[in-house]
């Protein structure tokens, strides 16, 4: 990796999710890519959900924010395979998520099966950090996110589900 | 040459498939029995329609690369084809998604039905279609695969709920499987497109998916405490759609047959 292309990914830790904005692509860990010859720049991402309405702004804001630090032209591809997972977001991005009121998510893939009914996750309370609280909803305001309440401090809360 | 085109009316079955049911899912949006409902079922219709999307701009990708046999069709008029254009300018002949998602909404236990029956064939066909040789649709169906799991645990247990529910929820489901139930044969009779790719390793053969679908339905049944139901009804795939999927496309191609090319 030389110069230029650290320059680039932390110019990327300022491109953040519109819908999450304390998260940085980054930190949602959908760069997985960046090719730099001369001043032209390839960044490779990989979306969250196919359906994410957020990816066109994501993309644009990265060809923006590249273009003004005079690097050009830059081209923003997107790449499926692998399936991006949660596993990707860094530890940082889960403790900002926290702070903002968004229970990140578990490290296991508890959820990613077909069994009905099954037993809520132990998501803890972003706020109050207890374990007692139960899920509404398993979609939230947006895909990647699903509707909880706390039982103890009795806050609903959006848990970033594990993907 | 004949490969190609089978494989550009196979990706756009599969787009059809999910833009279908993804629109139907959305006409939902602020009309759902309780709001968190309403949230998960445009969820689902924002997954699926993503979804659309990736198999559209493949679609696109593969028509663009080869001049069109008839010079008259639409999608020759010497502009490139766009997933906007798929989904916007074809009329009904031209769409080829399977009846069932073509169907009207009717109440929420139609629409969790439908929906179930659909969420386990995709469910069986992405879990196949990504160990596909198609490299492009192999990595659709490993991304939409997760989705489609959440899909299908919703469901079921919508169909549970319901069926094993109160006993006017219960004469609800017996009537959505009444009048779905017919539709469900023809996902697993393959269209002359999957019957070609299937022999190449290009398609999901359909019919081992078939057992482990009824096998699914009748599980799930078995909680909901309903009767299942024969399929019979085909076409879809061929271009051949009830008179639902005109009506459904003079309102979601509206906005670009008025105004075309029109952006905001």
């Amino acid at each position: 990796m030389n110069a230029t292309t650290d320059k680039i990914w932390s110019l990327l830790e300022e491109v953040t999710d519109p819908e999450v904005p304390v998260l940085s692509v980054i930190d949602l860990g959908i760069v997985r890519d960046v090719k730099v010859v001369d001043k032209a720049v390839e960044v490779v991402i990989t979306p969250t959900y196919s359906g994410c309405p957020a990816m066109d702004v994501i993309a644009m804001t990265i060809r923006m924010t590249l273009l003004q630090e005079g690097y050009g032209p830059v081209k923003v591809s997107t790449v499926l395979s692998p399936a991006w997972t949660t596993e990707w977001m860094t530890e940082r991005g889960k403790e900002k998520l926290r702070a903002f009121g968004i229970a990140p998510p578990t490290p296991l893939q508890q959820v990613c099966h077909t069994q009905l009914f099954h037993r809520d996750e132990a998501i803890a309370c972003p706020r109050c950090g207890s374990y007692h609280t139960r899920m509404i909803s398993e979609f939230g305001s947006t895909a990647c996110k699903a509707l909880y309440r706390c039982e103890d401090c009795r806050e609903p809360f959006d848990y970033f589900k594990c993907h | 040459m004949q490969t190609r085109q089978a494989l550009i009316d196979y990706t756009l079955h599969l787009a059809d498939n999910a833009l279908i049911l993804g629109h139907r899912n959305s006409e939902w949006t602020g009309h759902g029995p309780i709001l968190e409902q309403d949230i998960a079922l445009s969820n689902i219709a924002l997954d699926l329609i993503g979804q659309a999307r990736l198999f559209y701009q493949y679609a696109a990708l593969l028509i663009n690369k080869t001049p069109a046999a008839d010079p008259t069709s639409p999608l020759n008029h010497g502009t490139a084809v766009t997933e906007d254009s798929l989904a916007y300018l074809r009329d009904a002949w031209d769409f080829k998604n399977c009846l069932l998602c073509e169907q009207t909404n009717g109440d929420w236990g139609k629409t969790v039905l439908r929906q179930f029956y659909f969420s386990a064939y995709q469910f069986y066909l992405y879990g196949e279609m990504q160990k596909g040789k198609d490299a492009t649709l192999a990595a659709i169906a490993e991304k939409a695969l997760k989705e489609v799991t959440y899909h299908l645990r919703w469901s079921s247990e919508w169909v549970i709920r319901l069926g094993d529910g109160t006993a006017e929820s219960h004469a609800r489901m017996e009537k959505a499987v009444g009048e779905l139930s017919r539709l469900t044969a023809e996902l697993f009779l393959p269209a002359q497109y999957e019957r070609s790719l299937a022999e190449a390793g290009l398609a999901v053969d359909l019919l081992p998916l078939r057992s482990r679908w009824e096998q699914r339905v009748r599980e799930v049944f078995e909680m909901a405490t309903l009767s299942g139901g024969a399929g019979m009804l085909t076409g879809g795939k061929e271009g051949r759609h009830t008179e639902h999927l005109g009506y459904l496309l003079a309102e979601m191609q509206f906005l670009q047959r008025a105004y075309p090319g029109c952006e905001w």
